[in-house]
């Protein structure tokens, strides 16, 4: 019985972004706060990404040579940068981007961190001692660097950055549910369904992909947050989406050079990532916490 | 048994460096391999001058069979030998030893530099309500979800246009060397911080502390001499992958501040297509991490005598 238990002890190295959270919870009491404010920011995110132009009339893409630099004031909230271009517009365009990218590589990491999290769980040992032993190699990649190596092959891009990221993330997703499935394989109603004479695809579909699969929302939910932190680092490398792309990383990069005369372009997109990221781990860390409570 | 408990760990950890490290060399040559295209095109990248792809089917031995070239592959990278830059037309092992050390000088004085604020952090709010522990608490989450590039350039606005206090960019002597260390260390400090924090309030609240404060010890000298040392096992079980994050850090940081190192000879290496230095780049900071969490396994010992007995 403690066998089923000590995958968890492994998790180790990658297990990094969820321990974050649960300590920041404890700064606020009333998590249902918390909870509200973050829901409240990633669904006004989502309004963004989806319909950028109800909230400015301005092109992200369009410069006025003439209103270069301008320091933010009631017509350009955030400023404009050294094409002209409006930030405040730019940054509610990058929204899609990050958004985007960041779903997209954190559903390669759920998908075949899932598939192979089963394998691992359900089939033979040697199965899973190979599955285990690829989640060692793939994790002791520094994330940016398995990126980078991904991108010399691949090229760059925003698909490849995403694929970039969620092969990173694949161990994190792969080892919760290998572990969750040892217990639920080995959990009595299980046994029970087998005893009832249930087949073993029923067992699987109805019993044991329901209880293996609840734990997946909420650690996705935590690493949204850091797929979109390394997504945006990437950007900045200059190897995903180029310029003029209104994406947060890129118009990072691009403000560095205005930098000592303008301080908004590097502030505000900057802000934006912060800002999304703490959302979405802090959501993810409620969810968290409610669902340790639920399922002791 | 020869080995102890102690010994038998290291060797189980060693066995698993191992396997890590061949399956890491095995994956990038299948990853190479499997690639659409010719081996000699994906190494010369949007280079051609006269004899290249000739040179590189020579000294990759691509005319022999596969498994010949998988053997001799792994044989070469296990000796050291990464292989010749086709794009600056230098040994990578050359190009990686000349650039190495300010990158090791930026990652080590950021590590120490985190370590050392999530310690002060965390020892001084553990297990403290108030505002002291909400601020650092809030102070902690925005730097652990800050990007380290935004980091650097809110300190290059603050501490080099305005203050003029540090160099724009560059890696002369120590001044160059604050922001950019300051910039990567404050993420892993608010993780570490937070990490750190929890621990010690669980340990605050085992009964040995009261026995420690029946002897009559002060507050400071609880926290520092017991209480931190059993806060630091969690937070040794993040080292791991925080030495990786310095180093992936690294290649941002340098970018940002516009500092020679590896992390501009990788991204260099990346944009112009040039594989054998990527290849050697990751490949020596995967051994970094497996030889980071090898050395772990052992501190853990240190800090956890009930380990030993195990």
């Amino acid at each position: 019985m403690t066998d089923t238990l000590r995958p968890l002890a492994g998790f180790g190295g990658s297990e990094g972004p969820a321990v974050r959270l649960r300590a920041f919870s404890n700064l606020l009491p009333r998590a249902r706060l918390t909870i509200l404010a973050a829901t409240a920011f990633i669904v006004a995110l989502v309004i963004m990404a989806a319909a950028p132009h109800l909230f400015t009339h301005y092109d992200p893409l369009a410069g006025d040579m003439l209103a270069a630099l301008k320091a933010p004031s009631a017509d350009h909230l955030f400023g404009t940068d050294r094409l002209g271009r409006d930030v405040f517009a730019r940054t509610l365009h990058g929204a899609r981007y990050s958004l985007s990218i960041g779903l997209g590589s954190a559903a390669i990491s759920v998908v075949f961190g899932v598939l192979l999290g089963l394998l691992a769980g359900l089939r033979s040992r040697l199965l899973d001692e190979a599955i285990c032993r690829l989640f060692d190699v793939i994790s002791s990649f520094p994330g940016v660097l398995l990126a980078l190596l991904v991108v010399t092959f691949l090229g760059a891009g925003m698909e490849n950055i995403a694929i970039a990221v969620g092969i990173a993330g694949v161990p994190k997703f792969g080892r919760v549910v290998r572990a969750q499935t040892r217990l639920v394989r080995d959990a009595d109603y299980v046994t029970h369904a087998a005893i009832y004479g249930q087949s073993r695809f029923g067992i699987f579909a109805r019993h044991l992909l329901p209880n293996v699969l609840t734990a997946v929302p909420v650690v996705a939910t935590v690493y949204v947050g850091t797929t979109i932190l390394a997504v945006s680092g990437l950007s900045f490398l200059g190897l995903g989406p180029q310029p003029p792309t209104p994406e947060w990383g890129v118009m990072l990069a691009e403000s560095r050079d205005v930098l000592r005369v303008a301080w908004w372009p590097g502030v505000f997109p900057g802000a934006a990532i912060t800002l999304t990221v703490i959302s979405f781990t802090a959501l993810g860390n409620a969810l968290q916490r409610r669902f340790e409570r639920r399922v002791p | 048994m020869i080995f102890g408990p102690l010994g038998r760990r290291i060797l189980s950890r060693l066995g698993t460096s191992l396997v890590v490290a061949w399956g890491s060399v095995t994956a990038a040559f299948l990853a190479l391999h499997a690639l659409p295209g010719r081996i000699e095109d994906i190494l010369a990248g949007d280079l051609d001058y006269p004899g290249l792809r000739e040179a590189i089917a020579a000294e990759w031995g691509l005319g022999r069979s596969l498994p010949e070239q998988y053997l001799d592959f792994v044989a070469r990278i296990a000796s050291g030998d990464f292989g010749v830059s086709y794009v600056l037309r230098q040994p990578v092992a050359q190009i990686v030893g000349s650039q190495i050390l300010p990158t090791v000088q930026l990652a080590t004085t950021a590590g120490a530099l985190a370590l050392a604020l999530a310690v002060l952090a965390a020892t001084l709010t553990a297990g403290r309500g108030g505002a002291a522990r909400s601020v650092a608490s809030t102070i902690e989450l925005t730097c652990a979800s800050a990007p380290v590039f935004w980091i650097g350039i809110l300190l290059l606005m603050a501490f080099s246009f305005s203050l003029r206090w540090f160099p724009v960019s560059g890696a002369g002597g120590w001044k160059a060397l604050v922001l950019p260390s300051a910039a990567l260390a404050l993420p892993t400090a608010g993780l570490l911080a937070q990490v750190l924090r929890e621990a010690m309030e669980k340990t605050l609240e085992q009964p040995f502390i009261v026995t420690v404060r029946a002897r009559g010890l002060g507050e400071g000298l609880i926290r520092l001499r017991h209480v931190l040392r059993h806060a630091a096992l969690p937070a040794v079980t993040l080292g791991g992958w925080l030495i990786g994050g310095l180093l992936g850090g690294a290649v941002i940081t340098e970018k940002v501040f516009g500092r020679p190192g590896l992390g501009t000879v990788t991204l260099n290496a990346v944009l112009t297509h040039d594989v054998p230095v990527v290849l050697a780049v990751v490949l020596l900071a995967a051994f970094i991490h497996v030889a980071a969490s090898t050395l772990l396994d052992i501190v853990y010992v240190v800090i956890d005598p009930r380990l030993k007995a195990q």
